[in-house]
């Protein structure tokens, strides 16, 4: 099948690509940090920034992910609508003042304090994404599990997981036989029945898929063992690249970024920047 | 002599779920270079050998073993899978299932790696071994760019790494085209050769396996070891028809002929049949006594016809196209080719899973185009190669009935339909049961009645006996030809030249996603120059009839098929 998977390894020349799987992992996952602790608009803008010009030098391309990015800007216009309905004077209690802009009906008025809060909120999750993006689709999928061991984790887990991204498009492939085949039966998925009955048939679907990756795990898991996967508390990597100078540099930028973070975060002992007091 | 490499001492194993032992009382010694064939029907327990061998019995499938085993001299219930993994290579039947790297390097490093061998030296090992079966030039590549042959290539560098001292198959023929099995079994044989380690092969299907030369074939049955003796030896009793397993395709022909099979024959090969005058005399007699009897059957109105068809997946890569047949009604005919030929994305474009680039599909005289797959699904049925893979209700009457609910039909309607497609398929008296209380074939049989109960005009079945052994093979197959006898039409897409030969008169070849042929099924494969070029395989009754100066295989092959469709069923 021809059909291009969601989210996968994306193949070019960049410095990004360059670095180890492990630089990018760290680089990642102290990223998250940094953009987690922090609501202080000032650090969250200079990420953005910097988030923005990584994303240019990997030389990825918006339509490359833009699905996963669609899905990203769903989950955070809903993320921002539940905080409004649920709270919608959060914003007044964290800034300690008001301004009205507009009342609605009942408790929802729109107040310039809320508005900064949701601003903050959703530079949180813009710093994060184009990086955590990147760690998934500039890093060569060999070298995923090789990454994870390189910060510690247990090769079994990161074998667990490289392996299941590995099966993502075959378990893709296999729902797409599977589908047209209960087609051909008389089950139809398109939007033509109801919901109820639409969710039944995915059932009919689901139980082969299901019944047929177990079958996929089982053979796997022998050809592993038969060839000695687990034998040693170690293992060596075949594709697992040396550190180079880039990856050294890299590591020192990002735990500066968490420093100077959690520095500015933490000087007036609140998390938050209030530019309104 | 040197002491074995394997050897089983009165060994008897039964799997912890399980109220029998599957095996029992097994003596088999094998010896370091030795080449053995272990050959037995599903069941038999000769997969069980196998996995005492190389340890994922009792580690992956617990049970409870008697008598001794003793691998490399070790017990093996003392050491472990990863110690036994030193010694024995596995390569097991699914080629993409056991490809665990990424790429092919990576693969062939796998074990390497969990042996902690340094990075430097493990590329110079995963060179040395990947050229030792030529696929040092695909280190780079991924799994899904490799064809099913280099898959096997990468299997087999993936255990020789370890430097072994034996390499057990475990049915390496089971998913391949004629073409590619015949490879793999000139690969095995290079392999023996280069790193002279002992060769145990699993397999039932014994003409391909016997393209090269094997030392003794250890033929089992229901647990125990029935024979084990030289090839020709085993080939010129009989001793395989007794327990299941099909005899090369040229003995049953000499057989049928009067011919007595003796071990000095050389049976082991049809290249290496020494037949005396007698006998040949014996293969034209028979030939021509049954040369006169061959009539052309007739064939019904048309039913599906296709014209021009052409399709591709992506806009600049054509996979198929020039395809133009006709089927008619109650005719059962083979679609054959190598695997990637374009054979299985035909019956989508059929049953309206894919839509053409151009060209048209007539069902009765009128255009499909434009009809959804639900309505093409009315009078086309398509069975699936897995069973498994369409099965989704857990009791067979549900899973039967399943389409005319989705239909909305009144229920004693359905329940009359589902009663009289049970009866049909002799499933009537399972018809309460849980599927998975049944075999395979039974499976097999479940889908094809949840698509029979549609009552479409034609069924199309992707490999329908793909991994079955004989006797589920002739189980599957007679069943198909009580259906086309009944009026059905069949379209049967398959690799299996011996399925196309015995039970389709006529069969369309496909290579590369062209239609190289639409003729008879005898003269598929008695065409040298169609066989090359769909990579296919003559089959051995093509090389006997001219070793017995019958200048015309093709009419042999025919008269061999109606002789056994006639005389011998």
């Amino acid at each position: 099948m021809a059909r291009a998977a969601i989210l996968s390894y994306i193949k070019r020349n960049s410095l990004v690509h360059e670095l180890t799987g492990t630089t990018k992992l760290i680089f990642f996952l102290a990223w998250s940090v940094a953009s987690m602790i922090t609501y202080d608009t000032r650090v969250l803008s200079g990420m953005l920034l910097i988030s923005i010009v990584v994303f240019k030098v990997s030389k990825i391309r918006i339509r490359d992910i833009s699905i996963v990015l669609g899905l990203a800007a769903v989950f955070l216009l809903m993320n921002n609508l539940f905080v409004y309905l649920f709270s919608p004077e959060y914003g007044v209690e964290l800034y300690e003042s008001r301004t009205v802009l507009l009342t609605i009906a009942g408790p929802y008025t729109i107040t310039l304090q809320q508005l900064f809060y949701h601003l903050n909120m959703t530079m949180k999750v813009i710093c994060v994404v184009p990086v955590a993006l990147l760690f998934i689709a500039c890093t060569d999928p060999s070298e995923f599990a090789a990454s994870l061991a390189g910060i510690g984790i247990s090769y079994r887990i990161g074998y667990s997981v490289s392996l299941a991204l590995r099966y993502i498009p075959d378990v893709q492939r296999e729902y797409h036989n599977i589908s047209q085949a209960q087609q051909a039966r008389g089950i139809d998925l398109s939007g033509k029945d109801k919901l109820f009955t639409r969710m039944k048939n995915s059932v009919a679907i689901l139980l082969p898929l299901v019944l047929s990756s177990l079958n996929r795990i089982e053979t796997v898991s022998n050809a592993m063992e038969l060839r000695g996967f687990g034998r040693n508390k170690k293992r060596t990597w075949y594709v697992r690249r040396k550190m180079q100078r880039n990856d050294w540099l890299t590591i020192a930028f990002v735990l500066t970024v968490l420093i100077v973070d959690l520095v500015v975060t933490f000087w007036d002992g609140n998390r938050f920047y209030n530019p309104f007091v | 002599m040197a002491s074995p490499v394997i050897s089983f001492q009165d060994y008897g194993f039964q799997y912890m779920a399980q109220a029998e032992p599957t095996l029992r009382h097994i003596n088999l010694d094998i010896y370091s270079g030795e080449k053995v064939l272990i050959a037995g029907t599903s069941g038999s327990g000769k997969s069980t050998i196998g996995n005492c061998i190389n340890g994922l019995i009792p580690f992956a499938y617990p049970g409870k073993s008697t008598g001794k085993l003793l691998v490399d001299g070790k017990d093996a219930e003392q050491s472990s899978i990863f110690e036994l993994s030193h010694t024995v290579g596995t390569v097991l039947q699914d080629t993409d299932g056991q490809f665990i790297g990424l790429t092919v390097g990576e693969d062939i490093a796998f074990a390497p790696e969990n042996n902690c061998v340094p990075q430097d030296e493990m590329k110079q090992l995963v060179s040395r071994v990947a050229g030792l079966v030529d696929i040092d030039h695909h280190l780079e590549y991924a799994p899904h760019e490799l064809s099913g042959g280099q898959k096997q290539r990468v299997s087999l560098a993936g255990v020789m790494v370890e430097d072994v001292k034996v390499l057990l198959f475990d049915e390496p023929l089971a998913n391949l085209d004629p073409a590619a099995g015949r490879t793999t079994i000139e690969l095995i044989d290079m392999v023996h050769e280069r790193t002279g380690a002992a060769v145990l092969v699993i397999e039932h299907r014994l003409e391909d396996v016997l393209w090269r030369r094997m030392d003794r074939i250890v033929l089992m049955n229901e647990g125990g070891i029935v024979a084990d003796m030289p090839v020709a030896k085993l080939l010129a009793g009989n001793l395989l028809l007794q327990h299941g397993i099909r005899e090369p395709l040229y003995l049953t022909a000499l057989r049928y002929a009067g011919v007595e099979i003796r071990e000095t024959m050389h049976p082991e090969h049809v290249g290496s049949l020494v037949l005396g005058q007698e006998d040949k005399e014996k293969v034209r007699s028979w030939y021509h006594m049954l040369r006169t009897g061959i009539h052309s059957e007739q064939y019904g109105q048309e039913l599906l016809r296709i014209e021009n068809l052409k399709f591709g997946y992506t806009a600049d890569k054509t996979t198929l196209q020039d395809v133009n047949f006709t089927i008619h009604k109650g005719e059962m005919v083979s679609v054959v080719g190598r695997n990637g030929a374009g054979k299985s994305t035909l019956a989508k474009l059929i049953c309206g899973f894919e839509q053409p680039v151009s060209g048209s599909i007539y069902m009765d005289g009128r255009d499909l185009k434009g009809d959804t797959i639900k309505e093409r699904a009315v009078r086309i049925g398509y069975v699936m190669q897995n069973p498994n893979q369409m099965i989704s209700k857990p009791m067979i009457w549900d899973e039967v009935e399943m389409a005319l609910l989705q239909s909305g039909m009144p229920k004693e309607e359905r329940s009359r339909r589902v009663e009289e497609t049970l009866k049909i398929c002799g499933l009537y008296p399972f018809r309460n049961w849980p599927v998975s209380a049944l075999s395979f074939g039974q499976k097999k049989r479940v889908t094809i009645a949840s698509i029979l109960v549609q009552r479409p005009q034609i069924i199309i079945l992707d490999e329908p006996t793909a991994g079955q052994d004989y006797h589920h093979y002739t189980e599957i197959m007679d069943f198909l030809k009580e259906l086309n006898g009944k009026g059905y039409t069949i379209l049967m897409i398959t690799h299996d030249m011996h399925l196309m030969l015995e039970y389709t008169r006529r069969a369309i070849v496909f290579s590369e996603g062209r239609m190289l042929a639409d003729t008879t099924a005898a003269h598929v494969l008695n065409d040298p120059g169609l066989v090359e070029a769909a990579n296919l395989k003559e089959t051995s009754l093509y090389t006997l009839s001219l070793a017995c100066g019958i200048d015309e295989p093709q009419v042999f092959t025919e008269c061999f098929i109606g002789y056994e469709q006639k005389e011998v069923r």
